[in-house]
């Protein structure tokens, strides 16, 4: 019993040396993340969320640190797998707030996560600044959560923007009438699809094949051949990342001639062109950067020095203008949470997109909305406030 | 004729997925969770070779077959045979075994997201249209097709017409009566854990030539597989080739005429058919 007591001392007091040590180098600035390392949304986080917080980390310690109040204050990163399951999302977040006691957190990955969180974020006080969540309720969400933050656009605005382009091409006789559009069956398919849809019939275009299919489906050539059976002129799928590279496969085998081509996420993945070589040239996706933009290449170049791969052309830099955007605001006004959160309504963000600031509905209006592979590189063809777009190309076959 | 054709090479995918499972379901009794991760670790070994050495996929198969079937027995050797042993009845053997194959599944992909990392893997490999009877197909899901006859050809004539093939099947119909005729249950019902786990990662081999994989895709292909072994009838090789063409034919069926949203749709349908009608499935043998 004796020794039980005198261990449960020892234990006692090596936590207190421990905690009073943690005390002592409290001087790093501890920052949480949950995510997605395995589960569903892994593959697309593991490209786009996760190697932008090991970039900022490390650039920003490698410079010694934030500038809090005069000193400068290292950062310390806290890690979560979220499994791309909702609830695992909120007990991350909830661990990272009450047991880490983190300084900040950074945005979960994908719209259902982030949603998710989001009432969690606001309960412990926690500033949100949401990237891969892409949703029309961004006005009732920051109604509810004035502490929650837009950065990468809309749904309406992505699909818009898409229809927008190909009215263009139609307009300029390069591009016939008649459209088929193909989405997954999912939260992100079926709401894109869903303004896509009304918005092709507005702008006078005949949707000749319209269907949808399964998250999951490991055999996706019905879908084009109803499509090519269709004759379309263009082609449109909401899809997710498996399908994104099997329905291109699959357009190249069955030689689907269409003068557009758009898939949506994972397009703008490094992975894509690599997969797909020149026959990527030409297909369309959402999202998009200003590639000769000399932040990006910077930034672009710093990516693969410290992660080891590229980034992808859409999400990649937002991400990262995330984080640059907390370090702006911390040097700004320290880290208290509401002071920051307060300075992000009102400041205006100098990132490696360029300025960003937040409107009345806490949403960026500067962003990338299309991209097109043009020559080995995904370059933006339509934005929203955002410079550098260049003309959009004829898909002309998948030699 | 073309939905027909697109339905057997999907089929032919089915098969590959799920006759691993069936092996070590059928005849060695254990329900493998990780069956999923043994697949898309076969898929990034082909994956791995093509990129760095541009070896075909379909020479990486033979080099994977054996390396895999060592490493199967072990785990069934090493992690399985514990739990055989101690286990009272067939049932507990059942839970037991999900349990441990559950968390090897974690395990799995644990390791595979730290040696390969998290993103999607896929490359071009025979991406290429063939014309049959006048229209187009995947050229890799035809070979992918072929080897998939040639392995489930080679498995059944095995299993029928070899002494240990015979043996395996005894065990696969009674377990305890095989023990009485002097068949060697334990080592044979490793090797079929082996040999059950080496089909499933030339499997993922030949499947990562057309599907884009990730470290954790793998329980969408244990839950296809599970089903389709359930509907072929466990333990019966004719049985998983005809439920995975069947469900092909039906999917491809349902997406060509109907809607391809539809699909998943039809194949629970039929597996709740077949287990409304055929609770053993199509070859099982009903309990006696």
């Amino acid at each position: 019993m004796k020794r039980r007591t005198a261990l449960k001392f020892a234990a006692a007091l090596a936590l207190t040396t421990s905690l009073a040590t943690g005390a002592v180098c409290a001087e790093t600035i501890k920052i949480g993340a949950a995510a997605p390392k395995t589960g569903p949304l892994a593959g697309g986080a593991a490209v786009s969320q996760w190697p932008n917080v090991t970039l900022w980390a490390a650039q920003v310690n490698e410079r010694g640190g934030l500038n809090v109040g005069g000193t400068m204050m290292p950062v310390e990163i806290i890690e979560y797998d979220d499994q791309t399951n909702p609830g695992e999302t909120i007990k991350a977040i909830q661990r990272l707030a009450t047991q880490d006691e983190v300084n900040f957190i950074v945005s979960p990955y994908g719209t259902g996560l982030v949603v998710a969180a989001a009432p969690i974020f606001a309960r412990y006080g926690y500033p949100l600044i949401a990237v891969s969540a892409i949703t029309d309720q961004q006005p009732a969400l920051s109604k509810q959560f004035p502490d929650m933050f837009f950065t990468l656009g809309t749904t309406s605005a992505l699909a818009e923007d898409t229809v927008k382009i190909l009215t263009d091409m139609r307009e300029a006789g390069q591009l016939g009438n008649k459209i088929a559009m193909v989405n997954v069956a999912d939260a992100f398919g079926i709401e894109l699809a869903d303004v896509a849809r009304g918005k092709f019939n507005e702008a006078g275009f005949e949707i000749v094949y319209d269907s949808s299919y399964p998250l999951g489906t490991q055999d996706l050539s019905p879908v084009i051949k109803g499509a090519k059976a269709a004759a379309p002129d263009a082609y449109v799928a909401w899809s997710y990342p498996p399908d994104t590279f099997a329905l291109t496969e699959q357009a190249v085998i069955e030689d689907l001639q269409v003068q557009a081509f758009y898939t949506a996420v994972a397009t703008p993945f490094p992975a894509f062109g690599a997969r797909f070589g020149a026959a990527a040239n030409g297909v369309m996706g959402p999202g998009g950067v200003n590639v000769d933009d000399a932040r990006f290449q910077e930034y672009a170049k710093a990516h693969e020095a410290v992660t080891g791969a590229k980034p992808d052309f859409w999400a990649s830099a937002t991400t990262y203008a995330s984080l640059e955007i907390f370090e702006q605001s911390i040097e700004a006004v320290g880290l208290d949470r509401k002071a920051v959160a307060d300075h992000l309504r009102t400041g205006t963000f100098d990132t490696v997109l360029g300025p960003i600031s937040f409107d009345e509905n806490n949403n960026n209006q500067a962003f990338w909305t299309v991209g097109q592979w043009q020559d080995g590189v995904f370059k933006g063809v339509a934005s929203r406030n955002r410079d550098g777009s260049v003309p959009v190309i004829l898909k002309d076959g998948w030699q | 004729m073309d939905i027909l054709i697109t339905g057997l090479l999907l089929g032919g995918t089915y098969a590959l997925i799920a006759m691993g499972l069936n092996l070590q379901y059928g005849v060695a009794r254990i329900m493998n969770l990780a069956n999923g991760e043994m697949l898309v670790a076969g898929g990034f070994a082909a994956f791995w070779m093509y990129t760095a050495g541009q070896i075909s996929p379909f020479l990486t198969i033979f080099l994977l077959a054996p390396l895999t079937f060592v490493l199967n027995w072990l785990i069934y050797r090493i992690m399985l045979q514990p739990l055989v042993k101690r286990a009272k009845s067939r049932g507990q053997l059942e839970t037991d075994s999900i349990l441990a194959t559950f968390g090897l599944s974690f395990v799995m992909v644990g390791l595979m997201l730290s040696v390969f990392g998290g993103d999607y893997f896929n490359y071009s490999y025979l991406a290429r249209p063939i014309v049959i009877v006048g229209d187009t197909f995947a050229l890799n899901r035809v070979a992918a097709f072929l080897a998939a006859v040639v392995i489930c050809g080679a498995l059944y004539l095995w299993l029928n017409h070899s002494r240990a093939g015979l043996s395996i099947r005894a065990i696969a119909v009674a377990p305890d009566s095989a023990r009485l005729v002097g068949i060697n249950v334990t080592h044979l019902a490793a090797l079929a854990f082996g040999l059950g786990g080496a089909v499933t990662a030339v499997g993922g081999a030949l499947l990562s030539t057309y599907l884009t994989l990730d470290a954790s895709t793998g329980v969408i292909f244990t839950l296809k597989a599970l089903i389709i072994v359930i509907m072929g009838g466990v333990g019966d090789v004719r049985g998983t080739i005809i439920a995975a063409l069947l469900l092909g034919i039906v999917e491809t069926l349902v997406a060509s005429l109907l809607d391809p949203g539809l699909t998943l749709a039809a194949a629970y349908t039929l597996f709740i058919l077949i287990l409304l009608f055929r609770p053993q499935g199509l070859c099982g043998k009903k309990p006696t």
